[in-house]
């Protein structure tokens, strides 16, 4: 509200958007809850048998891994990117701008951090629903081990904040619909490709490397990886700690971002 | 008596622009106040300064003693506001569209029903209960933004130009509502382009132009202190804004 301060404004009403949304996935759950599940198969059976067949094993930290076992784990991160990214970018997009829906919601007791809020929460619960729809297919390939996988679950639940943040940003900045392509095509494909969704990084250029240091998808990928593995370690840590840290961040400005276009 | 809403040199600046240029008014309890102007005047953005959807740039306006800059959200469980666009969910059925809304004031799932249920009774949409919104006619969606706007049965009704678009017979069954919730005692405050819809529901009204009040007092007034001679409220409209058009 009038307040500068973001922090302050956020209320337990967030939960109000939140339910809000899920009660509208509900309503279209046939086209919610399809993709999530297809999509992964889909890959599977291009990639992990169609690519598999040529490309058998695979080399990666320091052990031999079946190509379908190596790209599975990351099917599950970009699902959890793409439907926690595009719920916001999209469905923020269109509350804000087709439905006004936040401009119905801004006159009742919820801020505008509230709303925003709420629309992080329930892209992130898009977000870890396809995560775990995902891990269960690849379960039912007998692509992870257990317990360590459970491990997943919590991770997608953050990874999805983070990548909902993203997608409120893209939304609050955003002028037409049509300019959501733009971060598509820069931000979003890029992870999907080089983020050691589908091969290991250590075989790219230097430069490639550090860049791919630099996206988020990539640590998702290391830790998700790591845990259908069943060799989580230590050192994952840091790609936790640059989730933690990232996610703070773009929740904050997006938050901001989008509260800019909504109170002028 | 203390009145419902005070707005004491209300401003509103973008950049060099002065949207709202120092607005001062009051208005009573059970009292149907009236905020006219022609496009561009500043009615929406006075509106939005009250239902805290715009900070004020400057100056203070009060619902029931709370103040738009110190207890926005204090405010908010107070007002109910039929908006100038349809903003319903698409996504949801009647009844749910009024369940969901309820939810943001707090109201328990059994009392929202209920209310909700009452308040489509009332506004003649039962047929439509479980039907989803996008099957409802214009007048029939106002219908339901105005339901919607009584859920929380709060004590300032705002009505942003709550007939704009819609058939003769539609606006008439508004004006009924209107008139029935003024019986109830219900404090509204009503912007509208149609000046007639002013002359029959407002005790009171304002005209507003560049930002500023230029005229107010009772429909009845301002007929016989600008035309003497005869005429009505749409004629002292445009004898005091003109007669240019206006965008916005």
């Amino acid at each position: 509200m009038n307040n500068p301060c973001l922090l302050r404004n956020i209320s337990y009403r967030a939960w109000y958007m939140w339910r809000r949304n899920v009660d509208v996935s509900l309503v279209t759950w046939k086209t919610n809850v399809l993709p999530p599940l297809l999509e992964p198969v889909l890959y599977i059976l291009a990639f992990g048998f169609g690519l598999g067949a040529y490309v058998q094993q695979i080399s990666y930290a320091g052990r031999a891994y079946d190509y379908l076992a190596f790209m599975a784990p990351g099917m599950v991160a970009v699902g959890v990117m793409f439907h926690a990214t595009f719920d916001t970018m999209y469905g923020a997009f269109v509350r804000l701008r087709y439905q006004k829906t936040f401009e119905a919601v801004i006159t009742t007791p919820l801020s505008a951090e509230d709303i925003l809020l709420g629309e992080i929460l329930s892209g992130a619960t898009k977000g870890l629903f396809a995560g775990a729809a995902i891990l269960l297919i690849v379960t039912l390939f007998g692509l992870a081990a257990y317990p360590s996988s459970l491990v997943i679950l919590p991770l997608a639940a953050l990874a999805g904040l983070m990548f909902a943040s993203f997608g409120l940003y893209f939304a609050g900045i955003a002028p037409y619909i049509d300019n959501l392509n733009l971060p598509i095509f820069l931000f979003i494909n890029p992870m999907f490709l080089f983020s050691g969704t589908f091969f290991p990084l250590d075989g790219m250029p230097g430069w490639v490397q550090f860049i791919a240091g630099l996206l988020p998808l990539t640590h998702v990928v290391n830790i998700t990886r790591a845990a259908t593995f069943g060799t989580l370690s230590a050192p994952l840590l840091w790609d936790l700690l640059y989730i933690l840290a990232l996610t703070a961040f773009i929740s904050y400005f997006s938050i901001r971002k989008m509260k800019a276009r909504l109170i002028k | 008596m203390t009145p419902v809403v005070k707005a004491s040199g209300l401003r509103k600046n973008y950049g060099e622009l002065r949207a709202v240029d120092g607005i001062d008014f009051e208005i009573g309890r059970g009292e149907c106040f009236g905020l006219l102007g022609p496009n561009g005047a500043g009615k929406t953005t006075t509106v939005k300064m009250l239902t805290c959807a715009l900070p004020v740039s400057g100056g203070d306006i009060t619902v029931e003693g709370l103040s738009v800059n110190e207890n926005p959200r204090g405010i908010k469980y107070l007002l109910g506001v039929c908006p100038q666009e349809v903003n319903l969910d698409p996504d949801f059925s009647v009844v749910k569209n009024l369940i969901v809304y309820s939810r943001y004031f707090d109201i328990p799932a059994p009392e929202a029903r209920r209310r909700a249920e009452e308040l489509i009774e009332r506004f003649h949409l039962h047929d439509k209960l479980e039907r989803p919104v996008e099957d409802l006619s214009g007048g029939m969606k106002k219908r339901l933004l105005m339901a919607r706007a009584l859920i929380n049965r709060p004590s300032l009704l705002v009505l942003d130009e709550p007939t704009t678009g819609l058939d003769p017979q539609s606006r008439r069954q508004i004006w009924e509502e209107v008139r029935t919730m003024k019986k109830n005692g219900l404090t509204t405050l009503l912007t509208t382009h149609y000046i007639e819809e002013a002359e029959l529901l407002c005790d009171r009204l304002v005209i507003v132009d560049n930002g500023r009040i230029i005229e107010q007092g009772t429909p009845m007034q301002l007929i016989q202190k600008h035309l003497p001679d005869g005429g009505n409220l749409e004629d002292v409209f445009l004898k005091l804004t003109g007669k240019h058009l206006r965008d916005e």
